[in-house]
């Protein structure tokens, strides 16, 4: 039983390590603010899955006693990782919008889709005027 | 009555699982606080909850957390191979509008989240009218059929669990 716990972990650890370090280079590496987000979202989640589940599995075997943190650090990250993601990309929608910084790497090919429509465009004078006004939409 | 006393019940069960788990202890005194914290903070918090989204826990629920789980991993494989070793100018990222079916937004939130942590997707806005979201997606080969996924593989199941 130890020894499989062992082998487990010993996979588990690198996998983990492996992920969050090709997540963290796709931050470097990749083109525009858009498809950087990709990397921190997703690859780091299993890479930091594969340790807390390398941790879960190493106190119950070796100390003896269970610790269930990991499944609420693994809960909670799953929580914040796609709004931190949100809020970039609407601040990046905005930078793009009013021209600051403009990366030439980050305009997309065919630009965004209807930019009047979305959410975070709208200004409190128009949710007034969508007041008034209820059946535009 | 119990409508009164337990307004939120999915709310209480959730504080007192996140409470127990933060104090990682089972003792009498630990689940007595558990359950005092999960009964009353949803009896003050009630008056902020007057919309609350009906939810079916069951096969529905076990079965998205399921797919969304085997989803993660695979997206993990499928973005670590192409920040490895995909040039730049192959990648054919764009941006996604998926018109949405669930109206709810809790519902939307949701969907939001699970694409964003699913393959190759990060989703970046809602539109004004909440009927359509944003999302880029890092590298599609067929829009229509990443659309025509994302609906049938999550937003179905997602039209199941809220009423």
């Amino acid at each position: 039983m130890e020894r499989v716990a062992e082998i487990l972990i010993t996979i588990l650890i690198p996998v983990g390590g492996a992920f969050a370090l090709i997540g963290s280079w796709g931050l470097v590496r990749l083109p525009s603010l858009m498809t950087r987000l990709h990397g921190p979202t997703k690859a780091t989640t299993l890479g930091v899955g594969s340790i807390l589940i390398a941790s879960m599995l190493y106190f119950p075997v070796y100390e003896g006693r269970f610790s269930a943190h990991e499944l609420l650090i693994t809960l909670f990250l799953f929580i914040t990782a796609p709004i931190t993601a949100n809020m970039i990309a609407k601040a990046h929608l905005h930078r793009q919008g009013s021209g600051i910084d403009p990366n030439p790497a980050d305009e997309m090919p065919e630009g965004l889709p209807d930019p009047t429509n979305w959410a975070t465009f709208r200004t409190n004078a128009s949710r007034r005027s969508d007041a008034q006004h209820p059946d535009e939409n | 009555m119990t409508q009164r006393l337990f307004p939120h019940p999915g709310l209480s069960v959730l504080l007192i699982v996140v409470w127990l788990l933060l104090l990682n202890d089972l003792s009498f005194g630990a689940v007595l606080v558990a359950l005092v914290v999960g009964l009353l903070v949803p009896l003050f918090t009630a008056s902020y909850w007057r919309n609350k989204p009906g939810l079916r826990f069951g096969w529905a629920t076990i079965d998205y957390v399921a797919v969304v789980a085997w989803d993660i991993v695979i997206a993990n494989f499928q973005v670590a191979w192409l920040i490895l070793f995909r040039r730049d100018r192959d990648l054919r990222s764009c941006w996604l509008v998926i018109p949405l079916d669930v109206r709810q937004p809790e519902a939307i939130t949701t969907l939001a989240g699970t694409i964003s942590l699913t393959p190759g997707t990060v989703s970046a806005d809602v539109s004004a009218d909440g009927r359509s979201l944003l999302v880029h997606a890092l590298d599609t080969a067929d829009r229509d059929a990443d659309i025509a996924r994302i609906k049938s593989r999550y937003e179905a199941r997602l039209l199941r669990i809220y009423q």
